[in-house]
């Protein structure tokens, strides 16, 4: 975080695909206030992890020693400690996201090629925040699945779809989530996003 | 029509992509059987009720998955991880079931 700050390490492959339509503000009907909340979370690394068979405790055991979090047990189990997130999203999968970059080169010391794989996709996956009281409900409006607190308690993942977009969903809060797309989809989406949020009144930060 | 994914839940048939019929057989790639070469490329059942089929939740966990279908009322009886060792993954709680 503290590297990304300085100037030097800021070389154009920062510019955000969703800059053209990124208008920070208040937007839509926020007259009575705004419940939505849409932001980039902008994470300096994204990484997916697979276990080949047999291996996955070895793996999420490599997933502690590298970022420090503990996944909980279950399908689409997963966690964030606000640096850093990690949640299942198929069986023996994970997605690892840190504000630092380097994730990748750190899993590839410790995930060895006997205990599975790790793909750097840091720059393949854009990650949209969406917060408010309002979140549940409009993300229910994107995706057929339960966004409930009981259903999709805080810290897991989804793999789902909108419209033909692959799309992974962390609950990274109680009304807060952040959804990774395909980065070439992510402008789309995002403007989607938006045209979802305009009856609720919302803010880009 | 609602498919439940052992790994993600119930989850609507637009996520899943069909692979096929699930009771083919195929035979050693190096046999020259010709008759089971053609059952496996041509025989099919085509019941009237409940068929295997074979599908993967490709819009989520994209995992291939062993499903139990009426042919008549689209009814999802049984849905199992293809690859029987995924099986510790499945952990969704039955009540979560559609």
């Amino acid at each position: 975080m503290v590297e990304r700050q300085s100037p030097e390490r800021k070389p154009p492959e920062h510019l955000s695909p969703l800059e053209p339509e990124f208008h920070v503000g208040s937007h839509g009907n926020f007259e009575h206030g705004v419940e939505i909340i849409l932001t980039e979370t902008t994470p300096g690394s994204i990484v997916q992890l697979a276990a080949w068979p047999g291996e996955e405790k070895k793996l999420i055991a490599a997933i502690r020693t590298v970022t420090g979090l503990a996944l909980p047990d279950g399908a689409g189990g997963g966690v964030s400690d606000g640096v850093k997130s990690v949640f299942g999203f198929a069986p023996g999968k994970f997605t690892v996201a840190d504000e630092a970059e380097g994730l990748a080169a750190a899993f590839a010391k410790v995930v060895t090629p006997a205990i599975g794989t790790v793909t750097d996709l840091s720059h393949g996956r854009t990650a949209i925040r969406i917060a408010g009281p309002k979140a549940e409900w409009v993300l229910a409006k994107f995706f057929a699945i339960d966004f409930s607190l009981p259903a999709f308690p805080v810290g897991a993942g989804r793999s789902t779809t909108h419209h033909d977009v692959f799309a992974q969903i962390q609950r990274t809060g109680a009304d807060q989530f952040d959804i990774y797309v395909f980065r070439s989809f992510a402008r789309s989406f995002w403007k989607a996003l938006c045209h979802a949020s305009e009856e609720v009144g919302y803010e880009v930060q | 029509m609602l498919i439940t994914c052992p790994y993600c839940g119930p989850r609507d048939v637009i996520e899943f992509t069909y692979q096929g019929d699930g009771n083919r057989q195929r035979p050693d790639p190096a046999s020259q059987n010709f008759e089971a070469w053609n059952a496996y490329v041509y025989d099919r059942l085509n019941p009237a009720g409940e068929h295997n089929e074979i599908w993967q939740h490709s819009g989520g966990c994209r995992a291939h998955l062993r499903v139990v279908r009426n042919t008549l009322t689209h009814e999802i009886s049984s849905v199992a991880f293809v690859r029987g060792d995924h099986g510790s993954a499945a952990r969704r709680k039955a009540e979560d079931k559609a």
